[in-house]
C-alpha cells in the first residue's frame, strides 16, 4: 500500500512500491487527464505537478513521493490556472489534443515559478513533446495568461 | 450497443459540455444524404427508422442539434467543420449544435477511398456538397411540419436560428418541437433543395470556436485508453525482433508468476502478456523468452544493403510506366544536354503521442472494439474475418484520435487486442504498445530512391522530364487491386499531377521490396516526389543560369492558382533582396518549392543560416496555399502549421535506421521530433478563393522538405540531394 495526497485528498492506493505514479493515478485512482505518451519521460504527457513543480509521472515511483503533494490536470485550479485555461481555449492550442494536458500542467509550473518569463524561458521549461505543431499557440497562449491583470485604476 | 457496457468513450462534443451518447430517441428526425454516383444502401440498423442512402446524419432533440461524424477526428477539426456545414443550410442556433463520432456504416462510405475511413486530405471534398444538401434538406421538412400544424401554406414559412416562423399570424415552434412530425414529412426531392449563396453564408468561412477545444483543454476528452469496462485487464505486447519472424517457442513460466499476471499469450508473431495492470504486464513481457523463426530472405538487413538495393532498382530494364505524354526518349537522345540527379530518402515513422492501442472483447457471438482509427470500416471486414464472425457481429467505437498522420488506417493493434481477448475467455483486454514496439513495428513511410533526367533543347528549355522511384510499395499490401497493373499510384503521386508545363514526361516504378512494413504516412508519395521534383527545379535553374522563381513562373504561366501562391510567398520571404550574412563564418540561402496535394497548392520559401562548420538553422518559413472554399479558417491554419512543423522534422533529422534487420529507433531521443524554441519564424497566408474543396491536412508537408533544401544548396554552392539533412556534410570544407 502506499500514501498519495493527489489533488488535496491523501489516498491509500494498492500497488508495489516501484509501481510509476502514473499508472496509480490513471489505472487506480480514474485521473486519465493524464496521459501515457512514451513511459520513458521523454516526452512530458503525463506531467503532474509535484509541490507546485512539473515532473514525469511516469518516471516517478510510488514509494519516491512522501507526502508530497501532487496535482493533476484535474486538479488544476486557482487564477493562474483558469487564466491559462482560457488562454488555451482563446488561442483554440489543441489539435489531437492528446500531448495538451500535459502541456498545460508545465505551464503552470512555468508561470508559478516565472510570472513573466522570457521566450527562452518558456522553450528551456516546455520541453514536452507536440506531434500535431501546436507550439506557436502554445507559446501565444502562455504570453497571454503571463500578463499581469491590469493594475487597478489610480485613486484620487 | 449492449446494454450492460456503457458507451463508447467517443462521445458527443458541444460547446456546454462532454455527453456521452445516447441510443436516438424515436420520433427524432433523422436524416440521409445521397451521395451522386453511389448506389442505394441499406440504412444502418442503429439509426433506423432512416429515409434513404445515408452518408451523414443529424439528430434534433429539443436541446440540441446533433451531426453524426463518421470520419476520425484527429486534430483536424473536423467534427466541428461537418456540423459546420450542416448547421449553415439548417439555419439554427449554432450553440445548439453538438457532433458526436459514429461507428462505420457502408452509408459513410468515403467516395475517395472506396472506405469507411479517413484519409488523403478527402473528408471535407467528400462532404462539403452532401453536408451542406443534408442540413437544407432538413430545414424544409421542419418548415412543412410547421406550415402542416398551422395549417398554412409552406411559403409563408419562415426558418432562422433553430426557430420556424409564421409572421403573418405570429405563430412560432422551435425546431425540436418540431422534429417527430418533420420526421415524418417527405424528404424533398433534390431539385427542390437550394443551397444559399456564398453571399449569404455566416458559418462557413468563419472560425468558430472547435467542439472538442474545451474538453482537450481540461483533460476530460476520452481517448481509448481512457474508457472503464467491467473487468477490463491490460496487455503489454513484444513482437518479433527482425520483421516477417514468427514465433517459435516460449518460455513464460517466470513471467507467469509475477504479481497481476493472468496470461502470456503467443500470437503468430508477438507474444503478450496480460495483466490486471499494463505495468505488471510489461514488467513481466521482460521474463518471457521466445525462439523465433528466421525472417523472410528479403528483409534487408541495414542501411547500406537498403540503400544498395534501392540504386539497383535505378539500372533496371523494365521499370513500369505509370504516367506517359509526350515523346520522352526521344527528347532525351536529342537534347542539347541532359540533367541528371539521384535523390534518397529514408523510412520514416508516424510517432504520434498517443501509444497505438485497441480495447477489445471478444465472445464467440460478438466482437467490440474501441479504438483510435482512421479506417473503421475495413477494420469491421478483417475482424469478422479472422474471428469468423459476421460483420453486423463485430462492433466498431472509434474513439477521439491521438495523432495519427496514417497509422491508424491500420488494423494491427484491433486484432490482436481482438485475439488475446478471445484468448483469456473473453474479458476486455486494453492492449498498449511500449513507445519502443511503437517505433519497432510501424508501417513506415517507404525509404525511395528517386532518378530524374530533364532533357534542355538547344533554346534551353525543357523538353523532357523521365522521374524514376525506387521504392517499396504500400498499396500492394493495402490495396492490391489497384497495383494489378504493377504501378503504385500512392507512392508515384506528386509527379504527373503537377501543374509544371513539361511537354513530354514519364514517371517510372520500379518497386523493391525491402522487407520492411510500409504504409499510409502524411501526403504519402507527395512526401517522396515533391522533395525530388522540386529540387529538380532548382538543379535545372542552376544549369540554365536563371532564377529558380523565373523558371517556376515559366512552367507554371498557365496555372494561375500555382502563380499566385508561388508569387507571394516569394514576396513575403523577400526574394531578390540582399540576404547579408550573420557572420563571417556562415552564409544564408533561401530557396522555393511549390507542390499541389489533394487539390490544393501550397507554395513555401525558406530562410536558412548555415554555419561553415555544417551547422544549420532554419530561420523563417512561409506558407501559402490555395485550398479552394475554406471552411474554418482557423482549423486550417492549424493544420498548415502543423504540416510544416511536421516536415521539419523529417527534413532536418528523423530516419528509421536497420541493423540486423531490426529498427534501432526505440523512443522519441532516436527521431527526433521539433521543440518549442527550436522553431523557425513561421507565416502562413491562405489565399482567398473560390475554387473547389482542397485538401488540408497533408498539404503543407510536401513542399518543406525542397524548399529548405533548396535553400540549404543556395547558401552551400551545391546541391544535396539526400535526406534527412543531418545525413548530409554540409560542412564548407566537404564536397
Amino acid at each position: 500500500m502506499v500514501w498519495l495526497t493527489v489533488n488535496g485528498r491523501p489516498t491509500e492506493v494498492a500497488a508495489d512500491d516501484d509501481t510509476p505514479l502514473l499508472w496509480l493515478l490513471r489505472e487506480t485512482l480514474g485521473l486519465t487527464g493524464t496521459k501515457v505518451g512514451c513511459t520513458s519521460g521523454q516526452c512530458g504527457a503525463c506531467s503532474v505537478l509535484v509541490e507546485g513543480r512539473a515532473a514525469r509521472s511516469c518516471q516517478l515511483p510510488a514509494n519516491s513521493l512522501g507526502d508530497q503533494r501532487i496535482t493533476t490536470v484535474e486538479g488544476l485550479g486557482g487564477p493562474l490556472a483558469e487564466r491559462l485555461k482560457a488562454a488555451w481555449i482563446a488561442h483554440q492550442v489543441p489539435q489531437c489534443g492528446y500531448c495538451q494536458p500535459g502541456m498545460l500542467v508545465s505551464a503552470v509550473a512555468l508561470l508559478s515559478a516565472t510570472p513573466e518569463p522570457t521566450p527562452a524561458e518558456i522553450a528551456a521549461t516546455l520541453t514536452n513533446l507536440c506531434r500535431c505543431g501546436t507550439f506557436d499557440r502554445i507559446s501565444a497562449a502562455i504570453r497571454q495568461a503571463s500578463q499581469p491583470p491590469a493594475p487597478p485604476p489610480p485613486q484620487p | 450497443m449492449s446494454d450492460d457496457l456503457p458507451p463508447s468513450p467517443i462521445l458527443k462534443l458541444s460547446r456546454r459540455q462532454l455527453l456521452h451518447g445516447a441510443p436516438i430517441a424515436a420520433g427524432s428526425l433523422v436524416l440521409g444524404v445521397t451521395l451522386p454516383g453511389l448506389p442505394a444502401l441499406a440504412a444502418p440498423p442503429s439509426f433506423k427508422p432512416t429515409l434513404v442512402t445515408i452518408n451523414a446524419w443529424l439528430r434534433l432533440s429539443s436541446r440540441e442539434i446533433v451531426v453524426a461524424v463518421p470520419q476520425a477526428e484527429m486534430g483536424q477539426g473536423i467534427m466541428t467543420s461537418l456540423a459546420l456545414l450542416v448547421a449553415e443550410e439548417l439555419e439554427c442556433d449554432w450553440t445548439m449544435v453538438a457532433a458526436e463520432l459514429v461507428a462505420p456504416d457502408p452509408a459513410y462510405l468515403n467516395p475517395v477511398l472506396g472506405q469507411v475511413a479517413t484519409g488523403e486530405s478527402s473528408s471535407l471534398r467528400t462532404t462539403f456538397l452532401p453536408l451542406r444538401r443534408a442540413g437544407a434538406a432538413a430545414r424544409l421538412m421542419l418548415t412543412a411540419a410547421a406550415a402542416r400544424l398551422w395549417r398554412v401554406p409552406v411559403a409563408e414559412c419562415l426558418a432562422r436560428a433553430g426557430t420556424v416562423s409564421h409572421p403573418a399570424s405570429g405563430r412560432t415552434a422551435g425546431y425540436g418541437a418540431l422534429a417527430a412530425s418533420a420526421a415524418r414529412q417527405p424528404v424533398p426531392e433534390p431539385g427542390a433543395i437550394v443551397l444559399k449563396e456564398r453571399a449569404r453564408w455566416s458559418l462557413i468561412g468563419h472560425s468558430v470556436p472547435r467542439l472538442d477545444v474545451p474538453a482537450k483543454v481540461d483533460g476530460s476528452a476520452p481517448f481509448a485508453l481512457d474508457l472503464a469496462l467491467p473487468g477490463l485487464v491490460s496487455a503489454a505486447i513484444r513482437h518479433a525482433p527482425q520483421f516477417g519472424a514468427t514465433v517459435t517457442g516460449i518460455n513464460d513460466s517466470v513471467a507467469r508468476s509475477w504479481p497481476g499476471v493472468i496470461a502470456v499469450v503467443a500470437l503468430a508473431d508477438a507474444v503478450a502478456v496480460v495483466a490486471q495492470r499494463w505495468h505488471q504486464a510489461q514488467r513481466a513481457l521482460k521474463e518471457v523468452t521466445v525462439s523465433w523463426s528466421a525472417p523472410p530472405p528479403e528483409l534487408v538487413a541495414d542501411d547500406a544493403a537498403a540503400l544498395a538495393r534501392l540504386r539497383a532498382g535505378l539500372a533496371e530494364r523494365n521499370p513500369v510506366i505509370t504516367a506517359e505524354r509526350g515523346a520522352v526518349e526521344v527528347a532525351l537522345k536529342g537534347a542539347e544536354r541532359v540533367i541528371a540527379a539521384e535523390y534518397r530518402l529514408p523510412f520514416l515513422a508516424h510517432a504520434p503521442l498517443e501509444p497505438t492501442n485497441a480495447t477489445a472483447r471478444v465472445t464467440p457471438e460478438r466482437c467490440e472494439v474501441w479504438l483510435p482509427t482512421q479506417a473503421p470500416g475495413p477494420l469491421q471486414a478483417l475482424l469478422a474475418e479472422r474471428l469468423g464472425l459476421k460483420p453486423a457481429q463485430v462492433l466498431v467505437h472509434p474513439t477521439l484520435v491521438g495523432g495519427s498522420f496514417g497509422r491508424r488506417r491500420e488494423a494491427d493493434a484491433a486484432l490482436e487486442a481482438a485475439l488475446i481477448s478471445r484468448q483469456v475467455g473473453g474479458r476486455p483486454v486494453r492492449l498498449m504498445w511500449s513507445r519502443e514496439e511503437d517505433f519497432r513495428h510501424d508501417y513506415y513511410r517507404p525509404a525511395a530512391v528517386v532518378g530524374i533526367q530533364v532533357a534542355l533543347d538547344h533554346e534551353r528549355r525543357i523538353a523532357a522530364w523521365r522521374q524514376r522511384v525506387v521504392a517499396p510499395s504500400v498499396l500492394a499490401r493495402t490495396a492490391p487491386e489497384k497495383v494489378r497493373d504493377g504501378g503504385e499510384p500512392l507512392v508515384t503521386a506528386g509527379i504527373a499531377d503537377q501543374p509544371y508545363l513539361i511537354p513530354a514526361l514519364r514517371v517510372e516504378y520500379v518497386r523493391c521490396n525491402l522487407g520492411v512494413p510500409v504504409g499510409y504516412w502524411r501526403s504519402d508519395g507527395h512526401s517522396i516526389n515533391a522533395f525530388a521534383v522540386e529540387c529538380m527545379i532548382d538543379e535545372v535553374a542552376a544549369a540554365l543560369h536563371q532564377d529558380p522563381l523565373h523558371l517556376r513562373r515559366n512552367l507554371l504561366a498557365q496555372d494561375s492558382r500555382a502563380m499566385r501562391v508561388l508569387n507571394r510567398a516569394a514576396s513575403l520571404i523577400g526574394w531578390g533582396t540582399a540576404l547579408p550574412a550573420a557572420s563571417p563564418t556562415s552564409r544564408r540561402g533561401r530557396g522555393l518549392a511549390c507542390h499541389s496535394t489533394a487539390g490544393t497548392l501550397v507554395a513555401v520559401a525558406a530562410e536558412v543560416t548555415l554555419g561553415d562548420d555544417g551547422v544549420l538553422a532554419v530561420d523563417r518559413l512561409i506558407a501559402v496555399a490555395d485550398c479552394g472554399t475554406v471552411v474554418h479558417p482557423d482549423a486550417v491554419e492549424g493544420q498548415l502549421r502543423g504540416g510544416l512543423i511536421f516536415a521539419l522534422g523529417a527534413t532536418l533529422e528523423q530516419k528509421i535506421s536497420l541493423q540486423d534487420g531490426q529498427v534501432t529507433a526505440a523512443g522519441f531521443d532516436d527521431f527526433p521530433l521539433p521543440r518549442l524554441g527550436r522553431l523557425p519564424e513561421i507565416t502562413i497566408e491562405v489565399v482567398p478563393s473560390e475554387a473547389g474543396q482542397g485538401g488540408i491536412g497533408e498539404v503543407a508537408v510536401p513542399p518543406l522538405a525542397p524548399a529548405i533544401v533548396n535553400a540549404v544548396s543556395s547558401a552551400l554552392g551545391r546541391r544535396v540531394r539526400v535526406l534527412p539533412l543531418s545525413e548530409a556534410d554540409l560542412s564548407r570544407s566537404a564536397g
